[in-house]
C-alpha cells in the first residue's frame, strides 16, 4: 500500500499531476472523511425521507380535512421551490431562531449545518415520497384489503402485511427516481458549509492548488456513486416484481 | 438469367428462418405465377407473416433462396429500391404515418423515394383514393379515419409505387367485422384486375372465393396446398382437417 | 430492418399488470398501478414535472406582503429606511441585471444543450456500434452527475481567458456557468430524443422500409416529425427546471439575481427584517416567469394526447 501511495508522489514529482490525497496522510483522511460524510448524509436523508413519505401517505388518508390540507400544503411547497432555496430557508431563516448551547467557552447552535441539511433535504425528498406512496396505496384494490380482513387481519396488520408490500412494489420505480435525485441533490449542502465530499475537495484544492486533479476525482467519485446506486436500484426493481404474477 | 412472364414471379426454395432458438420457417418452397392469387392460411405462430416479410427483404433468411422476377432477394448486392418498387406490402396494423393526411400518405413515397413529379403524383393519388372508394377523405388524418378506411389508404399507398406484386399480411385481423368487407372488396377488385397477390388471412370464405391456390402452414412447414375446391373439400393431412374443422 | 433497428433497452423488466399489460384478469392491482410504473419511467427522461398552480403564486405574494408588513411594523418607517422603499431601490439591480442574467443563462444553456443533445440522441440510435456506445456513455456520464459538480468542473477547469494570436478573449463567469448548465441539459435531451424515437411503433419503420424509404429518409420524414410533438412538453419542462436551477451558480459568485440579492442585503447592513421580503420577492419573480411555462406545458401535453 505504501508503494502505491509513493507512486503518486513520484507521479507528482515527475509530471506535476498532484493527487495529493494518495500520498499525504492528512489530506487522505480529510478526503475519506468527506466521502463518508456524503454517504452518511445520503443514507440519513434517504431513511428520513422514506419515513416522512410513509407517515405523510398515512396522514393523507386521514378522515380529517385539515390534516389532508396540511400534508397537501407541505407537498406543494417542497415540490415547487428550488431545493437550494429550501436549504437557505432552513439554515438562515429557521437557524436564526434555534437556541444555542454552551459548548465550552463558545456557543453552538443545537442544530448545525449538517442537521439542517438533513432536515431540509429529507423534507424535500419526503414531499415526493408522500405522493409516490399515496399513489401506490391507491393502486391496491379495496377488495384485497377486504380479503385480508376476512382472513382475520386487523386494519393495521392488513396495511403492514398486505397493502404496503404491494404498494411498495408498485411505486418502487418512482421511489428509485426520487432517491437517485436526492443523492445528487446532497451536493447542495456545500452551500451551507457541510464538510461533505464536495466541500472537502474544495478545501484540498485550496490548500494544494491542484484544482484539475481534485475536480476530476470529484466527478469520477460522484459518477461511480450515482452509477452504482442506479444500477443497484434497477436490479432491485427487477427482483421485486410480483411473484406468480410475472412472466 | 433474365426473367420472362411465363416463369414464376415469386419463387421460394427451401427457405429456413429462425429467431435465435426458435425456428419459424423450416423448409418452405412455393411458386407464384404472374396474376395468381395465393392465400396462406394456418394457425397463428406458424410463420406465415414471417414468410411475407422475407419476400420483401424486411427480414433476412438463414438458408434457401427467394427470387422475385428472377432477382435473388437475399443477395447482399441487391438494389432494395428496385425490389420494393416491385413488391408492395400492406400490414395488419395499417402503419399509416399519423402525422400526414391520407393524400400525403399516398404521395410521400413516390415523391421522396422515386423522385417523381409532385403534380403528377398528386393526380394519381386522387385516382388511387377514388379507386379504394375514399373520395373526399383526402385531407383527413389517419386518426380521423375508421380502421377499414385506414387500411384502404394503406392499400392505395402501396399501389402508388406501381408494384407488380402485393403482399397482404392479415390485413383484416385488426378490423371490426363490418369494415372487413370493404377492405376485402378492394382486394378482390385488385385480384380481378390481374394483380399478383399473396395474402395471409384468417378469412376462409374470402380465401375460397378469390384464391387460385391455397397453402396451409403449420409449425414452419407447408403441410398441404391446392386449389380452393380440392383444398377445402378433400383435405388429406390430419392437421389441415383439424384446423379446418375448427374454423369452418 | 427488424434486426438493425434497436429495440428499447428495457430499463426494467415488464411486470404484467404493473409495468405492462396484465396476462390475467385477476384483480391483483388496479389499472392505476400500470400508470405509476409508466409514469416513473417517463420521469426518467422527462424530468420531474413542475406542477405550478396559480394559487402558489398568490400564496407567495401574500407571504411577501405579510413579511413586508411585519418588517415595516418592526422598524421606523422613515422614507428611505422602509422595507418597500429599500426593495424598490434594489429592484433595478436585482431584476434588471440579476434576473435578466438568469434568463440569458437559461436561454443560452437550453439552446446549446438542445443542439448538442439532439445530436447525441441521434448518436444513441445510430447503426454504428461505436457511435451508439460512445453516445450512450456520454449521455449516462452527464445525466448521472450532480449539476453542481458539473458546474464546478466547468467553472474551475475552463481558463478565464484564452489567447488566440494577439487577441485575448476573456471568458466571463456567466458564460462558463452557461456551458456548465448546458451539459446536463444535453444529456437529458439526448435521452428524450432516444426515448421519443423508440416510442414510435416499429410498424412505422417497417411500413417506410417496405415503401423503399432509406433509413435517413425514414428518420427525417416519418419518425422525427412524429417525435417533435411528443418532445415539446417535456422539453419545456426541462427549460423550467433549468431556469429554476440557474441560481445554483450564485454559489460560485456569478452575479445573477440570488447573488445580487445577497450583496444587496449585505450593503443594507444585513438588516434581519429585510431577509424574508427580499427572498420572497425573488421567489415571486421566478414564479411569474415559470408559471406560464408550466401551464403552457400542461395544455400542450393535453392537446397532443388527444391528437395522438
Amino acid at each position: 500500500m505504501e508503494s502505491f501511495y509513493d507512486w503518486f508522489r513520484t507521479l507528482y514529482n515527475d509530471t506535476g499531476f498532484n493527487f495529493v490525497y494518495f500520498y499525504e496522510e492528512y489530506e487522505r483522511e480529510r478526503f475519506i472523511r468527506g466521502f463518508w460524510l456524503t454517504i452518511y448524509l445520503s443514507v440519513t436523508c434517504v431513511v428520513f425521507s422514506v419515513i416522512i413519505g410513509v407517515v405523510g401517505a398515512w396522514l393523507q388518508g386521514s378522515n380529517l380535512k385539515i390534516t389532508r390540507r396540511i400534508v397537501q400544503g407541505y407537498i406543494q411547497f417542497f415540490r415547487n421551490t428550488p431545493p437550494l432555496v429550501q436549504l437557505f430557508f432552513f439554515y438562515f431563516g429557521l437557524g436564526a431562531f434555534t437556541p444555542s448551547v454552551d459548548a465550552g467557552g463558545y456557543y453552538e447552535p443545537i442544530i448545525g449545518s449538517f442537521g439542517w441539511a438533513v432536515i431540509s433535504l429529507s423534507f424535500f425528498a419526503g414531499a415526493f415520497n408522500v405522493e409516490i406512496f399515496r399513489s401506490g396505496i391507491e393502486a391496491v384494490p379495496e377488495s384485497t384489503r377486504e380479503a385480508a380482513e376476512a382472513l382475520g387481519y386487523n386494519r393495521l396488520q392488513a396495511y403492514i402485511h398486505v397493502i404496503l408490500p404491494l404498494a411498495f412494489r408498485v411505486c418502487l420505480p418512482a421511489l428509485n427516481n426520487n432517491l437517485v435525485n436526492l443523492v445528487k441533490t446532497t451536493t447542495l449542502a456545500y452551500a451551507i458549509a457541510v464538510p461533505e465530499l464536495m466541500y472537502t475537495a474544495n478545501q484540498i484544492w485550496s490548500d494544494n492548488v491542484n484544482v484539475p486533479e481534485m475536480m476530476m476525482t470529484l466527478w469520477i467519485v460522484y459518477i461511480l456513486l450515482v452509477g452504482v446506486l442506479v444500477w443497484a436500484m434497477h436490479r432491485w426493481e427487477r427482483k421485486m416484481r410480483i411473484p406468480g404474477y410475472g412472466q | 438469367m433474365t426473367w420472362t412472364p411465363d416463369q414464376p414471379i415469386v419463387s421460394i426454395q427451401n427457405v429456413r428462418k429462425s429467431f435465435g432458438q426458435l425456428v419459424v420457417l423450416h423448409d418452405v418452397s412455393l411458386d407464384v405465377a404472374k396474376g395468381e392469387v395465393i392465400c396462406v392460411i394456418g394457425p397463428s405462430g406458424s410463420g406465415k407473416s414471417t414468410l411475407l416479410r422475407c419476400i420483401n427483404a424486411l427480414i433476412p433468411i438463414d438458408q434457401g433462396s427467394i427470387t422475385v422476377e428472377g432477382q435473388e432477394v437475399h443477395d447482399p448486392k441487391l438494389d432494395k429500391l428496385e425490389l420494393r418498387k416491385k413488391v408492395g406490402m400492406v400490414f395488419q396494423q395499417y402503419n399509416l404515418f399519423p402525422h400526414k393526411t391520407a393524400l400525403q400518405n399516398v404521395m410521400m413515397a413516390p415523391i421522396t423515394v422515386l423522385k417523381q413529379d409532385k403534380a403528377e403524383v398528386e393526380q394519381r393519388a386522387y385516382q388511387l383514393l377514388k379507386k379504394v372508394r375514399l373520395e373526399g377523405k383526402e385531407p383527413s388524418y389517419p386518426g380521423e379515419l375508421s380502421g377499414g378506411q385506414q387500411q384502404r389508404v394503406a392499400i392505395a399507398r402501396s399501389l402508388a409505387m406501381n408494384p407488380d406484386i402485393m403482399l397482404f399480411d392479415e390485413v383484416t385481423a385488426a378490423l371490426d367485422p363490418e369494415t372487413v368487407k370493404e377492405v376485402l372488396v378492394t382486394i378482390r377488385e385488385l385480384a380481378e384486375e390481374g394483380m399478383t397477390c399473396m395474402l395471409v388471412t384468417h378469412e376462409m370464405g374470402f380465401a375460397r372465393e378469390v384464391a387460385d391456390h391455397i397453402y396451409f402452414t403449420d409449425k414452419g412447414l407447408i403441410v398441404e396446398h391446392g386449389p380452393p375446391a380440392t383444398f377445402f373439400n378433400e383435405a388429406k393431412d390430419p392437421r389441415t382437417k383439424e384446423f379446418l374443422s375448427q374454423i369452418l | 430492418m427488424i434486426g438493425l433497428f434497436r429495440t428499447p433497452r428495457p430499463e426494467l423488466r415488464a411486470i404484467p399488470g404493473v409495468t405492462g399489460p396484465a396476462q390475467t384478469d385477476l384483480p391483483v392491482l388496479l389499472p392505476a398501478a400500470q400508470l405509476i410504473g409508466r409514469k416513473a419511467r417517463q420521469d426518467r427522461t422527462n424530468g420531474f414535472r413542475l406542477e405550478l398552480k396559480a394559487w402558489h403564486g398568490l400564496f407567495l405574494f401574500l407571504l411577501f406582503l405579510f413579511f413586508t408588513g411585519v418588517a415595516a411594523a418592526q422598524v421606523d418607517n422613515t422614507l428611505d429606511k422602509g422595507v418597500l422603499a429599500t426593495l424598490w431601490r434594489w429592484i433595478p439591480l436585482i431584476v434588471g441585471q440579476g434576473f435578466v442574467l438568469n434568463l440569458i443563462i437559461s436561454f443560452t444553456a437550453m439552446a446549446l444543450g438542445t443542439a448538442a443533445g439532439v445530436m447525441l440522441g441521434l448518436g444513441q440510435i445510430s447503426l454504428l456500434p461505436q457511435v451508439r456506445g460512445s453516445s450512450w456513455f456520454t449521455t449516462q456520464l452527464f445525466r448521472n452527475s450532480p449539476w453542481l459538480v458539473l458546474l464546478f468542473c466547468v467553472m474551475l477547469l475552463l481558463p478565464f481567458e484564452i489567447t488566440i494570436g494577439d487577441v485575448i478573449i476573456r471568458i466571463p463567469d456567466w458564460t462558463k456557468a452557461t456551458i456548465g448548465f448546458s451539459l446536463p441539459i444535453m444529456a437529458n435531451i439526448s435521452e428524450l430524443v432516444r426515448g421519443a424515437v423508440q416510442s414510435i411503433p416499429s410498424g412505422q419503420w417497417e411500413a417506410a422500409e417496405s415503401l423503399a424509404f432509406t433509413r435517413r429518409q425514414t428518420l427525417w420524414q416519418i419518425i422525427l416529425p412524429q417525435c417533435v410533438k411528443r418532445m415539446i412538453p417535456p422539453w419545456m419542462n426541462w427549460y423550467a427546471i433549468l431556469t429554476m436551477a440557474t441560481p445554483i451558480c450564485s454559489i460560485m459568485g456569478v452575479q445573477e439575481s440570488v447573488n445580487l440579492t445577497q450583496q444587496a442585503l449585505v450593503s443594507e447592513d444585513s438588516r434581519p427584517e429585510l431577509l424574508a421580503p427580499f427572498y420572497l420577492f425573488l421567489l415571486v419573480i421566478f414564479f411569474c416567469y415559470c408559471y406560464p411555462i408550466a401551464r403552457w406545458t400542461v395544455s400542450l401535453e393535453r392537446k397532443f394526447v388527444v391528437k395522438l
